[in-house]
């Protein structure tokens, strides 16, 4: 504050910053954001850290042999790996089945043949069923799903929990997800492209495959690849809808019960008082967890991959 | 003879046959009619579940009425309710409104408004969007790791073991951590650039025009997506279940809420994990707190929808 009040017309540079006050203050509040903001990446550190600590002292411990047995059954010290992780591609794969044709069908629905209001109507009603929480849709799918529509396609069995009724739920879980970012994808493409195809005399149907879909196409399958890493991260209603709680025998018969890595995980914790003491179990649940993340991490970078190829086009 | 005026019209006919594929197009219908099956399909998912979550649990929420929001757990389906799952979630909403809001509107602000395109914030942006997509168990890991296991101590003392509402109340704002910075940041981007600039060019400082122009124009946006993210945590889960919420001995009628912070607890959708598990005699309770737990999602779903609708501006 040096500035010469005698002659009003030399303003300094200091004049023009302001006072200390008023200075120090935006500094403080900065550096209060950028803390907000590296909370973000200290949790990152946090889940990375505290997963692979227990799941290092489980490798270090465990047989290996007991890794690779038939089954799942921590409680007796059998870690079967392949158990859980085919339990989890069946019911995620089950899911897509579901998923895929009713999300993408739905995009193409409401990007492509929609009128403006029928798209203001359902893409709320989509959002809604995106809300329902997934311990309800586990039990519709133990209530309902299993005994309506499981049991007639699984004539031999009518066990109370099946693969089958769980993938079916979480396909329609993941449903919504695919459906709205396949959605934004497509309604994204530009209308001239759609205009050139018409102009060329295309039917609005070619033009929706055709044209509409490749060009769309990275988003398209970003949306699967995100619909995949959230049916392979559900843990509700496997936990209740699939069976398998405490222990399972390795098995890919959707008509029947399975185990999941994220049911694993449930069932090793609702017992978990008595997990905490000697036994492996304690560990093993964090090697799951650790397996788990790293399964859904790939997924979702790969995600992340396309979606940024879409952007770079247009 | 056919008159010129006739001949223009049977013209215009035979260029609309050769337009529209002469024997009817119906590819090209079959194909409408099959995109709007697959949606009927999906709507009719929606509406099937809502059918008969209403059609079984009525019943039990009529026969019940207030009694049933009013009642503890219990062993025998008659005399138990929802009283203790609904004070335990609106608990853990607090900590996820105490924590996760000022954490994710802060580091929203500091990501749109201050961080330049350096490595830092490259970093940061990537790892919020990869924590949107972790598995929310892999969040109630941590919370076990973390806030039960290595701060059990501090954060639920002696019987409780660590198993306390505050673990799962902060396990519970960093699942939905990510989802309020996504949110307010989208809300942030929104306002445009003029705005800004009207506020620097009168003088005003960075935190002024946040202050003062910014957040009151992203408000409605921040506010939608706040709300949602809070939905989310309502409804959540496995997170809970790993850090301990499926206990009995949550007291409601404790006169110190602090003290009752560091007790036990339980929530809403871990009263209906629970009951599910049950044989079929809770069955009528499972789906009359699915009511409750889809009232209060749907309800405040609703509410985000509509402020969204109410308030967004096109600039």
């Amino acid at each position: 504050m040096t500035a010469n009040s005698s002659t009003p017309a030399s303003l300094t540079i200091d004049d023009l910053r302001g006072s200390v006050g008023r200075r120090r203050k935006e500094g403080v509040i900065r550096v209060a954001f950028l803390a907000a903001a590296l909370t973000s990446v200290l949790i990152s550190v946090l889940i990375i850290l505290s997963l692979i600590g227990e799941a290092w002292s489980f490798i270090t411990q465990v047989d290996p042999a007991l890794l690779v047995e038939r089954g799942w059954f921590p409680r007796r010290d059998l870690y079967g790996l392949p158990t859980i992780v085919t339990g989890t591609l069946v019911i995620a794969g089950i899911g897509m089945l579901v998923a895929t044709p009713l999300g993408l069908g739905a995009a193409i629905f409401l990007s492509e043949y929609a009128s403006p209001r029928a798209r203001r109507t359902i893409k709320p009603i989509l959002e809604i069923l995106a809300g329902i929480p997934s311990v309800v849709l586990g039990y519709f799918a133990l209530q309902v799903i299993n005994p309506t529509v499981v049991d007639p396609l699984c004539p031999s069995t009518t066990d109370p929990y099946t693969m089958g009724a769980a993938g079916i739920a979480v396909g329609i879980l993941i449903t919504p997800l695919i459906a709205s970012v396949a959605e934004d994808a497509m309604y994204a493409v530009p209308g001239s492209l759609r205009e050139a195809s018409y102009g060329l005399g295309a039917r609005k149907r070619t033009t929706s495959l055709r044209i509409v879909f490749p060009a769309a196409v990275s988003g398209i399958v970003a949306s699967l690849i995100l619909g995949a890493s959230r049916g392979i991260g559900e843990t509700m209603i496997v936990a209740i809808a699939a069976g398998g709680l405490g222990g399972s025998l390795f098995s890919v018969n959707p008509c029947g019960p399975g185990q999941t890595m994220t049911a694993a995980m449930t069932a090793l914790a609702t017992g978990s008082d008595q997990v905490r003491g000697a036994s492996l179990a304690f560990p093993s649940l964090f090697f799951v967890g650790l397996l788990l993340f790293l399964f859904t991490l790939a997924l979702n970078l790969l995600a992340d991959f396309f979606v940024r190829r879409v952007r770079i086009q247009y | 003879m056919t008159t010129p005026r006739a001949q223009a019209i049977s013209n215009a006919e035979l260029v609309r046959q050769r337009l529209t594929g002469g024997a009817g197009d119906w590819r090209s219908a079959a194909f409408a009619a099959l995109l709007g099956l697959l949606l009927v399909v999906t709507l009719g998912v929606l509406a099937w579940l809502l059918g008969v979550v209403l059609v079984n649990g009525g019943p039990t929420l009529l026969a019940r009425g207030l009694d049933f929001f009013t009642s503890n757990l219990a062993s025998r389906p008659e005399s138990a309710g929802v009283a203790q799952g609904i004070v335990g979630s609106l608990y853990l909403m607090v900590f996820v409104a105490l924590v996760a809001f000022p954490l994710g509107i802060g580091a929203a602000v500091y990501l749109e408004e201050y961080a330049h395109d350096t490595l830092l914030t490259r970093t940061i942006n990537t790892v919020v969007r990869n924590l949107a997509g972790v598995p929310s168990i892999v969040y109630g890991l941590l919370g076990l790791a973390i806030f039960v296991v290595a701060l059990g101590d501090v954060l639920g003392p002696g019987r409780t073991q660590g198993r306390s509402l505050i673990a799962g109340g902060l396990t519970m704002a960093i699942l939905v951590l990510p989802i309020v910075i996504i949110t307010t940041a989208e809300a942030l981007r929104a306002v445009p650039l003029t705005i800004r600039e009207a506020a620097f060019g009168v003088g005003a400082t960075r935190w002024e025009t946040i202050r003062s122009h910014v957040l009151p124009y992203a408000a409605p946006g921040i506010f939608t997506g706040t709300i949602l993210s809070m939905a989310r945590a309502f409804g959540e889960t496995a997170p809970l279940i790993l850090v301990g919420a499926v206990v009995g001995g949550f007291n409601v009628s404790y006169d110190n809420p602090i003290e009752q912070a560091y007790g036990r607890y339980t929530a809403l959708p871990t009263t209906i994990y629970d009951w599910a598990r049950k044989p079929g005699t809770f069955d009528g309770n499972t789906y009359a707190a699915i009511i409750v737990l889809l009232v209060v999602l749907l309800g405040v779903n609703a509410l985000a929808i509509f402020m969204r609708n109410r308030f967004e501006r096109r600039w």
